[in-house]
């Protein structure tokens, strides 16, 4: 969750606020000021700068597996392999869907959730903490109960759906529904965890233009629209980077419910990466594949930023 | 007139209430099923009825067939060990972002913020190579490594810094205390709330990851407990012990469960804070 770190309005404006210094220790200041830094950007060379560029030398080379392979420079090959694997393009395409499928309804159901509970009552406490919960726990044991919560027939939805007269299909183990049933479980992990953003949002939202447009004869549902939903702009763009990014970065439900299976019906980008290099052994597409998966994120991360940058402008 | 009036916000109560009822239903049937006998067989597994004497037996079978103790003792030794190099990490770097000028400034702090985009996950394959040329393969360690530069908490300090009032530090500086005695005795006791909220992300974080220490880890002896719970899953469900499976499940998540019930506002707050405030 390191990622709820990304980039706000408040930090995006570097502020260059006056620090008064005395002349005479600028020196020493600065000096001081690197030392104090070393350790921060030794760590960060090691694990995100270096790593980068590694990974990219990696992209472009073969080293066999084993004792004795001699890494060789093979240019392109390795995107060429990847692009031209089947599984990777299926991963591909089922992580477009799994982030459209996902982040939607849940951006949407943490918005209604937090204008359900937005006003600190017992029971709303109470509702907050029950929706919250989902995304405090490991997505290794939410992945462990949905394991039993999916068995066919005798699973909890399956059991209950049998009570209503409904036959669920086989939630996990069907190549049309797997991939929707891993929708469903992040869904419910992750929309808490964006209400509470919407909770806070919500409390920034002047109350006198709401009251405004209450005595112009609004009603609530243009209240949402014209008045709520601009002022929280800012917000929702913050809510769909930090989701679209768990889009890419979390398949610990992938690796224990169905390992991508079946048929890389719900294989995804990570999950492709950590299979060629965890268990194939082919590091060199495993680093192309890293490479396009970093491009990516990052095309998402600085597309949201301007988003950002343009949703607090027109705030200001 | 007046009937909608009532029934408006009970419609809308009713229809929380039905949601949220939904959503604690997985962890409703995990507390039911922990504690349900084994003889209740497979096929009423599934009720969320507590409708039997409550039993220790999967328990006792989940602690027999995984090593929770151990897994405890690695989880917690990560989970400490990367906080606490965090902490001081931070910490220097977030108060010479918050009060030092020097050149190239701006530069570095966009060098820092970088890495909010690169999130470790995705970098895995080179990281693994690193850490394996770092001698760290297999320790834990290795699986701390990546974390301890923090971009993160380094602008949650330096956030935290910049609003305490710099009169505290300048009665100190005049009489004569060096930077690190102002960071320790004057900075560090006013960002509690900073350092509150930062910990309580990581330690959440650490506790529950599980990609990374599946890649560096191989000895059994170094197994977390979000490794180890994904093994016990792959055992119980061949098993078909469900019970058992409730059980370990619950026996993962509850420390933090336990401490969030416990401190829920800080928490929240927490998380709150760290997206927002950045």
């Amino acid at each position: 969750m390191t990622v709820d770190a990304i980039i706000t309005a408040d930090v995006l404006d570097v502020p260059s606020s006056p620090v008064r210094t005395v002349r005479r220790r600028r020196f020493a200041s600065w000096r001081l000021a690197y030392m104090l830094l070393l350790p921060s950007l030794l760590g960060l060379a090691a694990f995100t700068y270096l790593p980068v560029l590694r990974v990219a030398i990696d992209a472009l080379h073969v080293t066999p597996h084993g004792a004795g392979g001699a890494t060789r420079f093979v240019g392109l090959e390795n995107f060429a392999r990847v692009l031209g694997d089947a599984a990777f393009r299926q991963a591909a395409l089922n992580n477009l869907i799994y982030a459209v499928g996902t982040v939607g309804p849940s951006v949407v159901l943490a918005l209604l959730f937090a204008l359900a509970v937005r006003r600190s009552t017992r029971f709303n406490a109470v509702v907050r903490t029950i929706l919250f919960f989902p995304s405090l726990v490991p997505l290794v044991a939410a992945a462990s109960l949905f394991f039993f919560i999916f068995l066919p027939g005798v699973g909890l939805l399956d059991y209950y759906l049998a009570k209503l007269g409904v036959s669920g299909p086989n939630w996990i183990g069907d190549t049309d529904v797997a991939l929707w049933s891993i929708v469903g479980l992040t869904v419910w992990k992750n929309a808490g965890y964006y209400m509470l953003f919407y909770i806070a949002g919500l409390q920034n939202v002047p109350r006198d233009h709401i009251e405004a447009a209450t005595v112009d004869g609004a009603n609530a549902m243009q209240r949402l629209w014209y008045v709520i939903l601009p002022a929280l702009r800012p917000t929702t763009a913050f809510v769909i980077t930090i989701a679209l990014i768990h889009m890419l970065t979390a398949v610990d439900h992938v690796v224990v419910l169905t390992k991508g299976g079946p048929s890389n019906a719900t294989n995804l980008l990570l999950f492709y990466i950590f299979q060629e290099a965890h268990e194939n052994f082919d590091t060199g597409k495993a680093a192309a594949a890293t490479v396009i998966s970093v491009a990516v994120l990052l095309l998402v991360s600085l597309g949201s930023l301007r988003g950002m940058e343009a949703g607090s402008r027109r705030e200001a | 007139m007046r009937l909608d009036r009532h029934a408006g916000p009970a419609l809308l109560a009713a229809l929380v209430a039905a949601v949220a009822f939904v959503w604690v239903t997985p962890f409703l049937w995990t507390l039911v099923a922990a504690f349900r006998h084994e003889s209740a067989g497979s096929a009423g597994m599934a009720s969320l009825l507590p409708d039997f004497t409550p039993t220790l037996a999967n328990f006792r079978l989940a602690l027999e067939s995984g090593e929770f103790g151990l897994y405890y003792v690695n989880t917690i030794i990560v989970v400490v060990g990367v906080l606490g190099v965090q902490l001081v990490t931070i910490s220097l770097a977030g108060y010479a972002f918050a009060r030092l000028e020097f050149p190239g400034r701006d530069v570095l702090f966009y060098v820092f913020l970088v890495q909010l985009m690169l999130v470790p996950a995705v970098l895995i394959v080179p990281n693994l190579r690193t850490t394996v040329d770092l001698g760290l393969y297999d320790t834990l360690a290795g699986v701390m490594a990546p974390y301890f530069a923090s971009a993160f908490g380094t602008f949650l300090m330096r956030q935290t810094f910049r609003g305490i009032p710099r009169d505290f530090e300048e009665a100190a500086a005049i009489d004569g205390a060096p930077w690190w005695a102002i960071v320790w005795h004057v900075l560090l006791p006013m960002a509690r709330p900073g350092l509150i909220a930062f910990a309580i992300v990581s330690v959440t974080a650490h506790w529950n990851e599980f990609l990374w220490p599946l890649m560096v880890i191989n000895d059994p002896a170094n197994h977390t407990l979000t490794i180890g719970l994904a093994t016990f899953t792959k055992g119980a469900e061949g098993a078909k012990e469900w019970g058992v499976l409730a059980a370990g499940t619950l026996l993962v998540m509850a420390p933090l469960a336990v401490v969030f019930v416990a401190f829920q506002r800080r928490f929240v707050d927490s998380f709150v804070f760290s997206g927002i405030k950045g």
